[in-house]
């Protein structure tokens, strides 16, 4: 439905053709289609903008090469852009501490019951010794939920049916762990909308009365426009060590994981690939630049300029 | 208590201090459409519009153009053919009316189910569930929480059967019971998955085993925090499964309400209501004119 930004240019560079060197005036439809590719992508308006202003200015002045074209020179040039934007160091997520806390946090529907029982499951194949704790005491079935999944992965599950104290059955479940040498407690939690004031107060709880080794912040790649409110809303109250984008199996292009990571500036620790157990992967900047333009034969474009 | 940036007060903070609509307002205005995710075809629709108006009248004032954005958007919304309802009314069909609802993963199917069948059984209607989930975790319990919450009955085989002998019995126990409207669940899927979407259309096909003309209603729901993606998933469902309503939920949020701009000048369907919220009364019937109005309503 959408061209990719190679399809884009392809456009916005016809007039670029026979001219020596990349000027404001010349520059400026080539700039303007690159934001509609961010754009359609769903990166922030304000962070497209920002991404854009860097490139422009990188790429005035510059002299077309002979053996590129103006296109893929351009392309080379926003690709980088993005790896950087997305890239520096890979980090691994914290689980030191006896037993150490990962408390998973995020929207409605996101993915966060489905990611604790992948993590814990990606932690037990490691040898580790895992409890998963559920402590979403809202939506109807969200316990069980979580009880089925650490059933097909033969991890342990906390729970208390009737409780609705959320901070307590954590607070509880990380004694358990203790009593019954669990390494590390997965806290699953409620969906939740950053607007939502009692709820926010709710995790912000949970953060303060735990003091987790680790908080991720479970994001869905579908997400639009809003996904930069939302992960500052979220960061404000719990400070999350690192985000997890979710449905990546999809064809959202993922946008959303840019404008968070270019705003928030908390790296992307995992992503999530399907409904499957075994459907979690390490995060790759590189790849994600890929996709958020729409291209995969961006490599070998790449080589050659 | 929620807090809601709208439209409105975006674009009063974009034009404070300006007095005539410029090039600069006109950036402002798409900065606010887009970033409200009306999309960019949309937004330059709208975009066109307006600078049309500017035209004709050079000396447009900033003042109104809040109202001429708004006289816009309703224009467009308009343009969709379709009629808004007027309440959780069940159409004249012979009964029971079927619903099926499919969506992508995790968008709010489960929960819109329980919140429509305590709309229509509030109304004095039969309503019939069937639990048509039978892969994600507990989502047939989920669906009987709902059910039990709303008090109306779920059709299920438990976990791991076949969707469409669900769907099939649920229509058939909708018809014995002489039920006013079943309302058939389905697993999350992405449009992307070949398979799956196909299995929309096995269902479909078994439960017509019952009666030729269900389902009536395909109802397609969407995230409204969803980005770009809800154009695809609108066309990828439209196209497999002939998708002919459609729900916006999670619009409790921030920025939204641009998505549902956006769906409906590109896409035919109507959209027939809007979630709220994750209790039971937050679900409402989409009227153009009162969601314009929230869009532009002034905040505290
Ligand atoms: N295709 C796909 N589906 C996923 C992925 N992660 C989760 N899901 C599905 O998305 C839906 C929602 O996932 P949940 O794990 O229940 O999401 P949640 O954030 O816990 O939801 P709430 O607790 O209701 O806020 C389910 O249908 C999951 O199977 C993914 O990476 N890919
Ligand atoms: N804030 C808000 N949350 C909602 C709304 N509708 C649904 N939800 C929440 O979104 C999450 C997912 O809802 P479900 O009804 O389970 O979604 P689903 O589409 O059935 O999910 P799968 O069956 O896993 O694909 C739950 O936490 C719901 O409570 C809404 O209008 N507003
Ligand atoms: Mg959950
Ligand atoms: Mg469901």
């Amino acid at each position: 439905m959408f061209e990719n930004l190679s399809q884009k240019l392809d456009k916005a560079l016809k007039m670029l053709k026979g001219q020596g060197s990349i000027t404001e005036i010349n520059v400026a439809a080539t700039i303007k289609e690159i934001r509609r590719a961010l754009l359609d992508a769903d990166v922030n308006f304000k962070v497209a903008k920002e991404i854009t202003d860097e490139i422009k200015e990188q790429a005035i002045g510059s002299k077309i090469l002979i053996a590129v074209s103006p296109r893929e020179m351009f392309i080379k040039i926003v690709y980088d852009k993005l790896t950087e934007l997305m890239g520096g160091q890979k980090q691994d997520i914290n689980i030191k501490g006896d037993p150490a806390v990962v408390m998973i946090a995020g929207l409605n529907g996101a993915g966060k019951t489905t990611f604790s029982g992948k993590l814990a499951n990606f932690l037990k194949s490691q040898g580790r010794q895992v409890l998963l704790a559920a402590c979403d005491v809202y939506r109807p079935a969200a316990m069980e939920q979580l009880k089925v999944l650490g059933g097909q992965i033969g991890v342990e599950v906390y729970t208390e049916m009737e409780s609705k104290d959320a901070v307590q059955i954590a607070q509880n479940a990380i004694q358990y762990a203790k009593a019954n040498n669990k390494k590390i407690v997965i806290v699953d939690t409620a969906g939740r909308l950053a607007i939502d004031e009692v709820l926010m107060k709710e995790i912000a709880a949970l953060k303060k009365a735990l003091n987790p080794t680790e908080t991720l912040f479970v994001v869905d790649a579908m997400t639009g426009q809003d996904a930069v409110n939302t992960a500052l809303a979220f960061n404000e109250r719990i400070d999350y060590d690192g985000v997890v984008l979710t449905k990546l199996d999809g064809d959202a292009r993922g946008g959303a994981a840019l404008s968070i990571r270019k705003t928030v500036n908390k790296p992307i620790k995992f992503i999530s690939t399907g409904e499957k157990m075994e459907a979690i992967d390490h995060f790759y900047p590189d790849r994600m630049a890929q996709r958020i333009l729409g291209m995969g034969d961006v490599l070998s474009l790449v080589e050659r300029a | 208590e929620k807090t809601n940036q709208n439209l409105f007060s975006k674009l009063s903070r974009a034009i404070v201090g300006k007095s005539k609509v410029d090039d600069e307002v006109l950036d402002e205005l798409e900065e606010i459409l887009i970033s409200s995710d009306v999309g960019v075809d949309t937004t330059l629709k709208i975009i066109k519009r307006i600078e049309a108006r500017v035209a004709k009248d050079k000396y447009l004032n900033t003042s109104e153009l809040e109202r001429i954005l708004r006289e816009e958007v309703i224009a467009l919304l308009m343009e969709n053919k379709t009629q808004d309802l007027e309440d959780f009314l069940v159409p004249e069909v012979k009964k029971p009316y079927v619903i099926m609802v499919v969506g992508v993963n995790g968008v709010g199917k489960t929960t819109t189910i329980g919140k429509l069948a305590a709309q229509f059984l509030k109304r004095g209607n039969k309503v019939v569930l069937g639990a048509g989930d039978t892969f994600r975790a507990a989502a047939v319990e989920q669906l009987k929480l709902w059910g039990q919450r709303v008090g109306v009955p779920v059709i299920e085989h438990g976990m791991n059967t076949d969707p469409a002998s669900v769907a099939y019995d649920a229509v058939k126990k909708g018809v014995e019971m002489n039920a006013d409207v079943v309302i058939v669940d389905t697993a999350g899927r992405l449009h992307t998955k070949v398979g799956l979407m196909n299995e929309l259309a096995k269902i479909k096909r078994v439960m017509q085993k019952v009666a030729d003309d269900v389902p009536h209603e395909v109802l397609l729901v969407l995230d409204g925090s969803t980005g770009q993606n809800a154009f695809i998933q609108a066309k990828e469902f439209t196209q497999a499964t002939e998708v002919t309503a459609l729900a916006i939920t999670k619009l409790d949020g921030t920025a939204k309400g641009g998505v549902v701009i956006g769906i409906s000048d590109q896409f035919k369907i109507p959209v027939k209501y809007i979630g709220v919220g994750e209790k039971i009364d937050d679900l409402q019937i989409f009227n153009r004119k009162e969601f314009v109005d929230s869009l532009f309503k002034t905040q505290k």
